[in-house]
């Protein structure tokens, strides 16, 4: 099984197919049946709106690698966004509220490694623990109410362009970019294969494998905090149940991209294509006039029918 | 989580010790109650204590199922979902045929359905339990919303209604349902073949298949009953709030995690017993109306019950690794 997981991470093109087909296929079912899907304003609209998701995505990948999961990711997605909203509406500076959801993501994401790594809790009961603490920040700092009356400022990440393209899709290529580098460039990016695939081996080389999980849990909370900014930008305000059950997108997404949640081997680019694969179905079933309910089961399904090809392939 | 060490037959030969923990856990609970007697003046009149009886059998009914899915190992992340849908398609057949008994039956089936479908995918399908009920929780809920389509039910028959919120000889009705179930899980857990071969199948996997114990037939077994005691939880529910939403019961699953891990119940699997999930539910309860009658803002429970779900199992794993 590892020897095939070996093969399959030196020839990442032999997976192509799986989500891409699927992308392709829910393309033409959906420019078939609404009118209104394959024009540029609604493909942009889909890429625009897919950003926050790929946010949460790119380090789930990690995450996921690792061996592990975050359920919280959704629940902070939310509280960082309120905060953003909160610092913003106090302040009046956007930085400052961009700093202080990137401190909270982070803390989240440290007592969620730390919890992993060092305690020893299983991942999804870890963070289920801390989606509750959350959860429940998220309804106390708000108490329960929207965060309204931001400064102009916030509205324009959302909106605004740069060179005429619009600054989410900007951000979030800079994250693909910087994910990419980071897995396939760095030493950070070998050792997070060798925390899925080869344990033993890090420890031989010397590497704190706890030290490296907690930075993958905290680098996952950092993109939490950077992604509640462009949550609050894309509603202009700050709502205490704004992005709970994101989490679902974002792991299903990672599953449809085709990273094994029991081998250890991750794919990027597929990540992002299972982004695009879930933006592209939610956005399909809408015009369509479905309503979101619908949606919610569909990605439910499109995650168990990914993991049961995954566990298919694993017993290849 | 193979540990060989670890005796296959779990459940019988460590009651003594499984005693001690849960002897630990009444103490709790014993200690939450003094303080909050002389805390607070509402808590020790007969009302609240029949209150928070009433409250901690709700949270039993479906922690005992979600039990014995812990104790293969596994986890059912979908007992909240299931509880909406599972009251939805009751009350629907309630307000349709008027009869409470097909209610009933409709209730437990769906349920029961529900969590035969979650095993058929952690062992026919082979997909991870948490992955796989995660997935169905998701597919549940869009489900229920859609059935639903943002309308609320009403006013069931006062026969029906008995079930959650009427009394025989001055103890709600849910107190009766929990000792039954409780003798019931008990005796199933720790008296019958089938009881003990899942503690085997938790302590390990491996040893379990190769002393021919049909692995995959026990483990669906195992979530269906998750599934259909969710879906009795959810016809008492339904009885209890006399109204049915699609978000029924969603915000439950937490807190039966919680109720498993705090009685005692290893999250690695093959260690706990049904008689502790009982006394978690009871100090969830207890924690939880104490929050309440000392005036904590709701807002809170959340993130309180999140706490005590990582404590209980740092707890867990702190006292089995002292004792291993």
């Amino acid at each position: 099984m590892r020897e095939q997981a070996m093969v399959l991470n030196t020839n990442p093109l032999q997976r192509i197919p799986g989500v891409a087909v699927m992308l392709v296929l829910l393309c033409v079912v959906f420019s078939l049946m609404t009118p209104g899907f394959l024009t540029v304003p609604n493909i942009s609209n889909v890429l625009v709106q897919s950003t926050i998701l790929l946010m949460l995505a790119l380090p789930m990948t990690l995450i996921i690698m690792t061996e592990g999961l975050d359920l919280s990711m959704g629940a902070v997605l939310t509280l960082t966004s309120l905060i953003v909203a909160i610092v913003a509406l106090a302040t009046g500076s956007l930085l400052l509220g961009l700093l202080a959801a990137l401190a909270v993501g982070i803390v989240f994401g440290t007592i969620n490694g730390w919890l992993v790594a060092v305690v020893g809790i299983p991942p999804f009961v870890a963070t289920l623990g801390t989606l509750g603490m959350a959860q429940g920040l998220s309804l106390i700092v708000s108490d329960g109410q929207s965060v309204v009356g931001m400064p102009a400022a916030v509205r324009g990440v959302y909106s605004g362009t740069l060179g005429g393209v619009p600054l989410p899709i900007v951000l979030g290529l800079g994250s693909y970019l910087a994910f990419h580098g980071l897995l396939y460039h760095t030493r950070f990016g070998t050792y997070i294969f060798a925390l899925g695939g080869n344990r033993e081996a890090l420890k031989f080389a010397g590497i704190s494998a706890r030290r490296l999980l907690i930075l993958v849990y905290a680098l996952g909370g950092a993109m939490v905090g950077l992604a509640g900014l462009l949550m609050t930008a894309r509603m202009n305000s700050g709502h205490p149940t704004a992005g709970l059950g994101l989490e679902f997108d974002a792991i299903a997404a990672v599953a449809v991209g085709g990273t094994s949640f029991e081998r250890g081997n991750g794919w990027l680019l597929g990540t992002l294509l299972g982004v695009v694969t879930v933006g592209v179905l939610r956005n399909g079933l809408n015009l369509l006039a479905l309503p979101s309910s619908i949606q919610v089961a569909s990605v439910g399904l499109l995650v168990i029918a990914a993991l049961f090809v995954d566990g298919l392939r694993s017993r290849s | 989580m193979t540990d060989i060490s670890k005796p296959i037959t779990g459940g019988r030969m460590l009651l003594s010790d499984e005693m001690i923990q849960v002897f630990y856990r009444l103490l709790a609970a014993f200690l939450i109650c003094a303080a909050l007697t002389i805390l607070t003046n509402s808590f020790f009149s007969l009302g609240n204590i029949l209150n928070v009886l009433r409250q901690a059998s709700l949270l039993f009914f479906i922690a005992s199922g979600l039990t014995l899915v812990v104790l293969t190992g596994g986890l059912d992340l979908s007992i909240g979902a299931n509880v909406a849908i599972s009251a939805c398609i009751a009350g629907t057949v309630i307000h349709q045929t008027g009869s409470p008994t097909l209610g009933v039956l409709t209730g437990i089936g769906v349920g029961g359905a529900v969590g035969m479908l979650n095993g058929v995918m952690v062992t026919a399908l082979r997909i991870p339990s948490f992955i796989a009920t995660y997935g169905m929780l998701w597919v549940l809920h869009g489900i229920t919303y859609w059935y639903m389509g943002g309308e609320t039910m009403h006013g069931f028959p006062a026969g029906f209604r008995q079930i959650g919120s009427g009394y025989f000889l001055g103890l709600p009705i849910p107190v009766y349902l929990l000792l039954v179930f409780l003798a019931i899980g008990t005796i199933f857990a720790q008296r019958t073949t089938w009881g003990q071969e899942i503690y085997a199948i938790g302590a390990n996997p491996v040893a379990a298949r190769l002393s021919g114990i049909p692995v995959a037939r026990r483990l669906l077994l195992v979530y269906t009953v998750s599934g259909a005691m969710a879906g009795l939880a959810s016809i008492i529910f339904l009885a209890r709030l006399n109204s049915a939403e699609a978000d029924i019961g969603e915000s439950l699953t937490l807190p039966a995690i919680a109720a498993v891990l705090i009685g005692g119940t290893s999250l690695f699997g093959g260690l706990g017993t049904v008689f502790g999930t009982f006394v978690g539910a009871l100090i969830l309860t207890l924690v939880l109306n104490g929050m309440n009658l000392l005036s904590v803002n709701a807002s809170w429970q959340p993130l309180v019950t999140g706490v005590i779900v990582i404590l209980a199992v740092w707890l867990d794993m702190k006292t089995r690794r002292r004792a291993a």
